[in-house]
């Protein structure tokens, strides 16, 4: 019967040993913590440089093109072999006046044609991740906490919307939208539709998740104190829950960023994409298929982009996730 | 009259056009010696008499029937040659004599009245279907009737049936009251061996009408409706041994065909195969390796096969690049503004750079710049040429000329239709695209669904609604004459509220007037004089800008004998190969 009491003596010495060390960690935020844990996780790191690089270089495409490049639209019929519409050079043409080659048929500077093609690629991913994100939570969180059958009305959405052929619609409904639609034309529709539909159909991953977090956050015992100090629904969802599912909702954004830039490529693989002479990287892998054996490099370097960039985002989406882990070391 | 050339738009194009799947061949040349670079597209290369051997064709899309009352691929009407004998054929010959057609089942040309609406057939003696019984000109004239009921022989060419008809509405042989089911009054059999067309107003088109499958006999006791296409009876020297849909086909010899009864075929091998493959990749290596012999459908290797055989002078020997009678074009819409002004019109064909365009859709062995709208294969055609479109530059001051003219001196801007399943048509709106951007025309370009064609483009309410200024399409004809080729396109009478062609919706008197002039003259010389004469002023209305008349770059087997280009149907002449080795 001693044995406990000892130990406990012995553990509070302890404590009161390493006393001077602890006083740093006390004072850390849950944001800091993560970010420190963030700083020594070098791949994640890595994965993060390459998604600011990459942003950057879709927002300053027009600069780098002009320093580095040519317009992206800009025929070069002299880098074309005219008999085999193949490019002359070698790797698809690459020189230090066409730094990634030129297409084929045309002879358009690849360079200048996959940062476009990033901008369409991160501005459908982003904002349709945006819409993901609003719906997701919104309804996610709605369902975990209200329960009964808001719960059981809007879990049965998520289901069906699950199951739905998204590409499939996706495609069909690209060409029966009309080529202007509030106000914008061509290229502009074919963005917002792919935007509103990858976004849409994305919704129910992250509503899953936020309504599995909300239906645990609900009993929690700060969730009843607020209660029984007799603050209201709104109060609870916006001020307790939603700040306490920054965390997940933060980590399952930079994941679901690659999957909506792999969306992206493929519907415009598949045609559904935006309109030529638009770029984009589905676009160019597409147009590649056709001649991939005498112009390879046309298909590897779109390719490579979209690897590159689904692959940093997913790095540094999974080290965010071991970051904001409060199980994590 | 117009809704076979509905079909023929989306038959002919569809078949035409060259696959945009992934392609490539492994296999080196064979030892044999090609015979030369577009060798077959003028003459006939490897004469032989040897017979022997099977044949292998092959091909990426199955027929859409091989019931000659329902096939519109071009292919297939080439590959009927060797079981579907007709009237009037064209001859097996290279160059502009295959366009001729001589007296096939029929003993001599017909005699044709002189008010031209009367056309009497006399047959040969001894001609015999594959079961053995006599082939009479009530087979003939039952075959005829068999597309009449549209209800169970559909999908092939219609033109006999609205020339036929004559205000009857004969139902077709399976609804016909008449005992002998030979019910239609335009088409009279006084004897078995003796066939009367009687025509409401003279056509000197008509003998091409006979020409095809859809005038082919069929025995009324044989008949098998809409299933006929898994078997047809065979009047030619081959018959079905086999047809398994979307695999193969295998033809062997008919025995009840005599060499005697027939003007030019030959019947070389013992066999003949088709191969059906989904994989064009697969088709392409077994065409370079010697497996495959020729490709069925003739629309062209495919892009990564091409390039190889281009670069290699041994491979490229065994390829012809003969033009397919189709000219890819872009309709200029005068019924949406700003082209309802011809000068806004022209200031687009000057404004193209043809090069540009001619690369888009694959570079000179995919057809050549042309400067009107009549293919070289057909009678009439010439080198018309008044914007310069062959000289393959953008005609920028000339373009910013015609702008000021129309009175939009800092361009407009308008929009392209494209079919989104044709990478080179894509292709060809994206160079045109460009080209006008250069003279301050901004374009947008709408890809629609490419199965859509009929409702989209062929549609002039929604050609009008969606403001599509600039179509981008192609198109062959039927039958080798300038009305088959350009009435479609350019005749008021043809303008159609769905599946029409005519999308510049022209419909000019003076053209409607010369087309039936052209059809009342019994002299193919004189016709063509008159469809020039139609081509000119179509072509300085500026209502159709024409990017390439088209080639289809085709791998030969260097062991095929006999090879040339039909030019009625802008493919090797199937019936008449034969195989050099025996095998």
């Amino acid at each position: 019967m001693t044995a406990p009491l000892h130990d406990t003596a012995a553990a509070e010495t302890a404590l009161t040993d390493v006393a001077g060390p602890v006083k740093a960690i006390e004072g850390r935020s849950p944001g800091r913590i993560a970010w420190d844990r963030l700083k020594r996780d070098k791949v994640a790191l890595a994965g993060g440089a390459i998604v600011l690089l990459l942003i950057l270089a879709a927002i300053f495409a027009p600069v780098l093109t002009s320093l580095f490049g040519h317009p992206p639209d800009q025929f070069h019929p002299d880098q074309i072999n005219p008999d085999l519409g193949v490019p002359k050079g070698a790797f698809g043409g690459m020189s230090w006046n066409y730094l990634l080659g030129v297409d084929p048929t045309f002879g358009r500077d690849v360079f200048s044609r996959v940062l476009y093609g990033a901008r369409i690629s991160l501005i459908v991913a982003f904002l349709s991740a945006a819409v993901s994100v609003s719906i997701g939570v919104l309804l996610g969180v709605a369902a975990g906490y209200f329960g009964g059958w808001i719960d059981a009305a809007i879990s049965r959405v998520m289901d069906l919307l699950l199951a739905f052929p998204q590409l499939l619609f996706t495609i069909a409904l690209v060409s029966v939208m009309p080529d202007s639609l509030l106000g914008l034309t061509g290229t502009g529709v074919r963005m917002a539709i792919l935007i509103i539909v990858i976004g849409f159909f994305g919704w129910p991953y992250i509503g899953r998740i936020v309504r599995g977090q909300a239906l645990s956050l609900r009993e929690r015992e700060f969730v009843e104190a607020s209660k029984s100090l007799g603050a209201g629904s709104v109060h609870i969802l916006l001020r307790e829950l939603l700040p306490n599912l920054v965390a997940p909702v933060l980590v399952y954004t930079t994941l679901i960023i690659p999957t909506n830039i792999l969306n992206e490529a493929a519907l415009s693989f598949l045609g559904a994409g935006v309109k030529p002479p638009t770029p984009s990287w589905g676009q160019m892998l597409s147009d590649a298929v056709n001649i991939y054996q005498a112009d390879p490099t046309y298909m590897v370097v779109p390719g490579l982009a979209i690897f590159i960039t689904v692959l940093a985002f997913n790095l540094f989406g999974d080290g965010l996730r071991d970051a904001l882990d409060p199980k994590g070391s | 009259m117009t809704r076979s050339r509905t079909l023929a738009a989306t038959g002919l194009v569809a078949v035409m056009a060259l696959t945009a799947a992934a392609c490539g061949g492994k296999g080196g040349g064979t030892s044999t010696k090609g015979a030369g670079f577009n060798a077959a597209a003028t003459k006939i290369i490897n004469a032989s008499d040897k017979k022997g051997g099977t044949l292998n064709l092959w091909t990426t899309s199955d027929a859409d029937s091989w019931d000659p009352g329902r096939a519109y691929y071009a292919s297939v009407w080439n590959m009927e040659r060797f079981y579907a004998r007709t009237l009037l054929a064209y001859d097996a010959k290279a160059g502009a004599d295959g366009l001729k057609l001589v007296p096939d089942l029929a003993s001599a040309q017909p005699q044709i009245s002189s008010d031209g609406k009367t056309y009497t057939f006399k047959l040969r003696s001894g001609l015999k279907f594959e079961d053995g019984s006599p082939i009479t000109s009530k087979d003939i004239k039952y075959g005829i009737e068999r597309p009449f009921a549209q209800d169970v022989v559909n999908g092939g060419p219609t033109y006999l049936v609205n020339e036929l008809d004559q205000g009857q509405k004969y139902p077709g042989p399976y609804k016909d009251k008449s005992p002998d089911k030979l019910g239609l009054k335009s088409v009279l059999t006084p004897d078995d061996s003796t066939i009367v067309f009687k025509l409401a107003k003279a056509d000197s088109s008509f003998p091409y009408l006979l020409a095809m499958g859809s005038a082919s006999p069929v025995p009324q006791k044989l008949d098998t409706g809409a299933q006929y296409g898994q078997k047809p009876v065979s009047s030619g020297p081959y018959k079905f041994q086999s047809y398994e849909p979307g695999k193969s086909v295998v033809l062997v010899r008919n025995s009840q065909w005599s060499q005697s009864t027939d003007p030019f075929r030959k019947a070389l091998p013992d066999k003949v195969t088709l191969t059906i493959t989904t994989n064009p990749d697969q088709m392409d290596a077994n065409l370079l390796s010697g497996k495959a012999d020729i490709d069925e459908s003739q629309t062209g290797l495919s892009q990564n096969a091409q390039i190889k055989v281009l670069q290699d002078p041994k491979l490229k020997a065994n390829t012809d690049d003969p033009y397919n009678g189709f000219i890819r074009y872009v309709s200029v819409v005068p019924k949406v503004a700003p082209f309802d002004n011809i000068h806004c019109r022209k200031a687009v064909l000057y404004a193209a750079n043809t090069t540009d365009l001619q690369t888009a859709r694959g570079g000179s062995v995919a057809g050549s710049t042309y400067g009107n709208m009549l293919p070289p294969n057909i009678l009439g055609s010439d080198n018309y040429d008044p914007f310069n479109l062959t000289k393959g530059k953008a005609q920028v001051a000339q373009a910013k000329q015609e702008l000021a003219a129309c009175g939009k001196p800092n361009g407009f801007s308008t929009t392209i239709a494209v079919r989104n399943n044709k990478p080179k048509e894509v292709n060809s709106a994206v160079a045109l695209q460009a080209s006008l951007k250069a003279v301050g025309i901004t374009a947008n370009i709408d890809q629609y669904d490419g199965k859509l064609i009929a409702s989209v483009i062929g549609s002039p309410s929604v050609v009008k609604n969606k403001g599509y200024g600039l179509v981008v399409m192609g198109w062959g004809a039927d039958y080798p004459n300038g009305s088959g080729f350009l009435q479609p396109l350019v005749d008021g009478r043809f303008i159609l509220q769905s599946g029409n062609n005519n999308f510049s919706e022209i419909n000019d008197p003076q053209i409607k007037g010369w087309f039936d002039e052209a059809a009342g003259l019994t002299d193919p010389a004189a016709a063509a004089a008159i469809y020039q004469k139609i081509n000119h002023k179509v072509i300085d209305g500026a209502y159709y800008l024409p990017i390439v008349a088209d080639k289809a770059l085709n791998y030969r087997n260097p062991r095929l004998t006999n090879v040339f280009v039909q030019e009625a149907f802008g493919e090797v002449d199937f019936q008449a190969l034969g195989v050099s080795d025996g095998k």
